[in-house]
């Protein structure tokens, strides 16, 4: 087995865990659901070390793994939905501009929020999700800045 | 951190502050909520009365004191009743997994369900 493959399958375990540990965090007490995306550390760490088609995988993985664990059939189309707009997002700054990885992540969190609520939106067409946008773009700023941070950190200190 | 990211995450900080100004109700009054259910409208009820909408089997809505809250759901995470109750000045309450929507609506709505028969 390739070591590669091996790393990728830590990733996609510890992307899990995170994805755990983040539901014990409130991001905003006072704004339910809004989560920390601490998985995105993971994506982003090996989107930067490696690239998309890694990235995709382990987070593909992720999904599918607590999707079908503790999730419903329309929770993984959610979380793919997310998961897929951020990292394209992700990916198109990465190679194609000179931006900050704090950056890239803020905008990868705002994807990722962005296209949750207009997967909603299509599925009930109820324009009442709307309400949920400002808070939704702030709180994909905030959890990306500080993924952005943790990543930048974390690249620096593993080998 | 150079100019163009700050430039970047300012644009988004801003598109927030406008989207936010955008849904502030000028003067608009809501008098009401709209329950929706799966795509189908459930009923409008008036915020005016202090009443318990249970909604199919699943959810239960509350007016009290003017404010509209889900007081219990089936669902698993029950974000839906930790949501901010919703008052005259607009706002939404929903429930992904049942797909219940609470919204404000400007007139307030006549008393009891609107829908055309009840499975139960």
């Amino acid at each position: 087995m390739k070591p590669k493959l091996a790393y990728l399958g830590i990733y996609a375990a510890i992307a899990i865990i995170l994805g755990y540990v983040e539901s014990l965090v409130p991001v905003f007490p006072g704004i339910p659901g809004i989560k920390l995306g601490l998985a995105n550390l993971a994506v982003l760490y090996i989107l930067k070390k490696y690239s998309f088609r890694e990235a995709a995988l382990v987070s593909l993985v992720r999904i599918l793994v607590i999707g079908f664990l503790f999730g419903s059939l329309s929770g993984i189309l959610y979380s793919l939905a997310g998961a897929a707009f951020s990292l394209l997002v992700m990916t198109l700054l990465l190679s194609h501009t000179s931006l900050s990885l704090v950056t890239v992540s803020v905008c990868g969190g705002v994807a990722h929020n962005v296209a949750q609520m207009v997967i909603a939106w299509l599925l009930l067409r109820s324009t009442a999700f709307f309400y949920y946008l400002p808070a939704l773009l702030v709180s994909g700023v905030v959890t990306g800045i500080l993924i952005g941070l943790l990543t930048q950190e974390i690249s620096k200190r593993l080998p | 951190m150079k100019k163009k990211d700050y430039l970047v995450i300012g644009t988004l900080l801003l598109l927030a502050l406008l989207s936010w100004l955008l849904l502030q109700n000028r003067g608009k009054d809501y008098g009401g909520i709209r329950i929706t259910v799966d795509s189908r409208i459930f009923g409008e009820y008036s915020l005016a009365e202090d009443q318990i909408i249970p909604i199919g089997d699943t959810n239960v809505c509350e007016i009290r004191d003017g404010r509209a809250f889900m007081t219990e759901a089936t669902c698993p995470d029950h974000l839906c009743i930790h949501q901010k109750s919703i008052g005259s000045a607009g706002g939404a309450i929903i429930c992904l997994p049942n797909r219940v929507i609470i919204e404000s609506v400007p007139v307030s709505g006549q008393e009891g369900p609107q829908i055309d028969a009840f499975v139960s």
